[in-house]
């Protein structure tokens, strides 16, 4: 074959390797989005929590290997889902804790301070969860053992990892399923009422706070579920969540900041901006291209994240 | 005036205080490892100046000052290495590529507010820290020369190193002090808590914002030069990484946000910690200065959020208030010099001052000012009336500057208006006020009158004096100059934002909706006092959807309705006007209004 070719090949390997990288992202998109749209809440911790559900796939598979009996093709995906209760109930106490005391209706309206605050907070928790990481898991790469991560799927010329893939169908069957515990519950309505207007909501005898506090659970589960699966086919160790916190946002703000479904494809994108830049940049250089992105999105695509470009006076 | 003199020399001394008898310490002490600590409380306190210059100041929080602190790092490393340029050149030309950076990554991201700017601040340092690994840069040691040490800023003795902190400390401490003390800093602070308030009260802040920028990003850099000398290695991730930035941030607001003691309290108290439970446990414990750091900003956030120096003034400041009651001070040249003029007699009306020549302006498809051409004589007090959404706020940021007009001109006293800027406009000598009155909550009175005053004003103390008489003109001068603003009532914020306008002595004021929402005897006091002014020769254009408070002040009504010009002319005739009466009651009413006339 020619070098023309070949380069054709090259492009459409990474054009699928990012939709299923960006599948994955979209996931954890999509949770963070959950946390913004319902709570209006920048959460910079979030990238933790994804780190978080990363180890307690990696536990439940690997390390203890409580799920071994599951064999290495279910055992990990099981334990990817099973991250996403988990790291519900730590996401459940911090809000109920510490979260609550910077957001819910009472600070909602209030303007620059209210968000300050949250910022702040966010990220102690951040570095909190970040190093108290290093601590408890040590700063050794580790990554979730099964086969699939090493097989591939050929089709045509282009090779599908397996592990990805798998993970993609899974990040997109959570997706949908939570776009209809949105769209078809009285719980997932009750949750959209109070992202639309808190105020309201509380009028029409909708918990607030109760609503926040399930949408900031869910919304870091979803995301540790993304970050259970993505394990099967990277390597991480406990800093990685401030890396993926910006590529988090990057989706999310691509996608338009509070829109869930918005969310999963501003991911998909960023996943194929990722893989695509490989093709021209050195790999080392591939999340630098994700942040470039990420800063072009922010300057070029205001409408996406103000929600409303005119202030008014 | 003599007593911020005093204070500033206060000020001084106590720098001085603390840097001798920080320095006597350092001199006593002998183990080289609490040496070192106690160079770095000073670098880290550096830092969180730095980060304090802009998002303290300013209130745009930045999660990136690893950037410039990273590249201060490198700079000097890499003149040294490669080039062997000395570290004491090598320094100063970090902190230039610092102000560099700052301006080069101010000029975008300024455009951004809140958590955005925040968070792509953040992407800045990452993106670098993955540029210089691939650069190959992972771990870059400086070399030693043995020959003449000192020419590279080598020293067997680490007091040393403590002493050149210590100078750049004191260095970033006064200015610090002096930015506060002066305009750059109040201005900061309005745009901090009102930055549309302020542009409109003629503060530039695309300037003082890229200054505090600059001035932020150089305090980083040099922070950065000097903790690279005293490591003798730079790794990307110790000088980019996110920690680097947290670590800023979090000494600075655990100190105290807004104040040059801040950051200092700060790195004196959570530098000797982390350090120490990191020496002591950082085998076992390896992520423990991150937990440590983590936990004081989440402990500081929760109880004291603006940080310890703070909380402390308070306290004290409660408890002086509690043993002698404090009267008010009433500055000895405030005489009143309104007394005469509410007999004045009101100015004739001159040539037409403000012209509006088929401005408009559209939102997608909602033509909100729809080719409006009117004409202000000077010295008229000139009414805009309509139905709410009528485009009367958005033609008065058209007018202000606030939103471009899409097409016709404006022409003030004789000068193209149109396309300056908020600031611009009000430098040209028209004021202007909100529908919702936009204070500077946690200023007084006087304070925000101040912030107005600038603009018209070449110093400080002019323009106390000008915020004392404008304060004298709406009548608040006695009582509530020192006031919180945040405390006030509807009426007084109105006076005050009034206040706020006049100070720069304008020509022409806009005023928003000033009656609104105020009661009968509050409405007239007002009335009372926009006549006044307009006596004093200040022409005035206000917004009004109510009839009634509106018929007995202006000389002349223009009425918009869908962003058109419906009706022009004297009040009397105006109300009578079918289309007004339609513009405000609907057709269905107009008809049943004129059964009843007949």
């Amino acid at each position: 074959m020619t070098d023309w070719q070949w380069l054709i090949i090259d492009f459409f390997q990474a054009l699928a390797a990012g939709l299923l990288v960006g599948g994955t992202y979209g996931l954890m998109c999509v949770g963070l989005g959950i946390i913004f749209g319902v709570m209006r809440v920048v959460n910079f911790a979030h990238g933790d929590f994804m780190m978080l559900g990363m180890y307690v796939a990696y536990y439940l598979v690997t390390g203890f290997g409580v799920l071994v009996f599951l064999g290495p093709y279910v055992g990990p995906v099981v334990g990817a889902a099973l991250a996403g209760p988990v790291v519900y109930v730590v996401g459940w106490l911090l809000h109920k804790y510490l979260i609550s005391r910077v957001t819910g209706a009472r600070v909602i309206s209030a303007e620059a301070e209210g968000h300050y605050a949250q910022i702040i907070l966010t990220l102690g928790i951040a570095l909190v969860l970040a190093n108290g990481g290093l601590i408890l898991f040590g700063s050794t790469p580790l990554s979730v053992q099964t086969p699939l991560s090493r097989e591939s799927w050929e089709i045509g010329l282009i090779f599908f990892n397996q592990a990805r893939t798998v993970g993609f169908i899974m990040a997109v069957i959570c997706a949908i399923g939570l776009y209809l515990f949105l769209a078809r519950t009285s719980l997932g309505k009750a949750l959209r009422a109070a992202a639309d207007n808190p105020i309201a909501a509380a009028y029409v005898g909708i918990d607030v706070d109760r609503s926040h506090r399930i949408a900031f659970g869910l919304g870091v589960g979803i995301t540790a579920i993304a970050g259970g699966l993505f394990a099967m086919s990277q390597s991480f160790q406990p800093y990685i969540g401030f890396d993926f916190v910006i590529v988090m946002y990057a989706g999310v703000v691509l996608g338009g900041m509070g829109s869930i479904l918005g969310a999963f494809w501003g991911g998909l994108t960023i996943g194929l901006v990722q893989q695509i830049s490989t093709l021209v940049l050195p790999y080392q250089l591939q999340n630098t291209a994700i942040f470039a992105a990420f800063l072009i999105i922010i300057f070029f695509r205001p409408q996406g994240m103000f929600g409303r470009v005119w202030e008014r006076t | 005036m003599a007593n911020t003199r005093r204070a500033l020399m206060w000020q001084y001394a106590l720098i001085a205080i603390f840097a001798v008898v920080y320095l006597a310490i350092g001199s006593l002490v002998r183990n080289s490892y609490y040496q070192l600590m106690m160079t770095l409380v000073l670098i880290w306190a550096t830092m969180g100046l730095g980060w304090n210059m802009l998002s303290g100041y300013s209130g745009m929080i930045s999660f990136g000052h690893a950037a410039f602190f990273g590249l201060g790092a490198y700079t000097m490393t890499i003149a040294f290495v490669k080039f062997g340029i000395t570290p004491w050149l090598g320094i100063p030309l970090g902190i230039l590529v610092g102000v560099v950076a700052g301006v080069l990554i101010g000029i975008p991201t300024f455009r951004l507010r809140g958590h955005y700017f925040a968070l792509s601040m953040l992407a800045y340092p990452l993106a670098m820290l993955y540029v210089f690994e691939w650069m190959g840069y992972q771990e870059v040691s400086l070399p030693m020369k043995r020959e003449n040490p000192i020419e590279y800023m080598q020293f067997t003795d680490q007091r040393v190193y403590m002493v050149i902190s210590m100078i750049a400390l004191v260095a970033c401490m006064i200015i610090s002090l002096h930015v506060e003390r002066s305009r750059f800093g109040r201005s900061l602070l309005a745009i901090k808590q009102n930055q549309p308030a302020a542009e409109a009260a003629g503060i530039n802040a695309t300037r003082w914002k890229m200054l505090a920028m600059m001035l932020s990003a150089g305090m980083a850099a040099a922070a950065g030069g000097l903790y690279a000398i005293i490591l003798l290695v730079v790794t990307p991730q110790t000088v980019f990484g996110a920690l680097v930035s947290a670590q800023a941030l979090i000494v600075a607001l655990f100190g105290g946000v807004g104040i040059f003691w801040g950051p200092v309290i700060g790195s004196a108290i959570l530098i000797p910690l982390a350090e120490t439970l990191h020496a002591e446990l950082g085998n076992i414990l390896p992520g423990i200065q991150g937990v440590v750091y983590g936990l004081a900003i989440i402990v500081i956030i929760l109880v004291a959020p603006e940080g310890i120096y703070w909380k402390v003034r308070d306290r004290v400041l409660a408890r002086r208030a509690r043993t002698k009651v404090t009267s008010q001070p009433r500055p000895a040249e405030q005489i009143s010099i309104a007394a005469g003029a509410a007999s004045l007699p009101r100015p004739a009306f001159g040539q037409p001052i403000l012209q509006l020549d088929g401005v408009s302006r559209s939102f997608g498809g909602l033509k909100a000012v729809d080719d409006v051409t009117l004409s202000v004589p000077e010295g008229a007090i000139y009414g805009i009336i309509g139905p709410n959404g009528a485009g009367k706020t958005t033609l008065f940021n058209v007018l202000n500057g606030f939103l471009a007009a899409d097409k016709g001109s404006m022409r003030f006293a004789g000068t193209e208006i149109g396309g300056l800027k908020p600031h611009e406009v009000c430098a040209c000598g028209v004021g202007r006020t909100f529908q919702v009155v936009r204070s500077f909550p946690r200023m007084t009175v006087l304070e925000n009158v101040v912030i107005g005053a600038f603009v018209g004003s070449k110093n400080d103390d002019e323009a106390e004096r000008l915020a004392y008489e404008a304060l004298e003109r709406v009548g608040l001068a006695d009582q509530q100059a020192l006031a919180i603003a945040g405390g006030l009532t509807t009426k007084h914020l109105r006076l005050m934002e009034l206040a706020r306008a006049l100070a720069p002595r304008p020509k022409l004021l806009l005023l928003d909706e000033t009656l609104a929402g105020l009661g009968h005897d509050e409405l007239e006091d007002i009335l009372r006092i926009i006549r006044q002014v307009n006596r004093e020769n200040v022409t005035i254009v206000i917004i009004e959807h109510t009839m009634h408070a509106m018929v007995k002040l202006a000389d002349h009504f223009s009425v918009l309705d869908h962003g058109r010009l419906i009706a022009d002319g004297a009040p009397a005739d105006v109300v009578r006007n079918p289309a007004v009466i339609e513009a405000y009651l609907g057709k269905k009413w107009m008809d049943r209004a004129k059964d009843q006339i007949a």
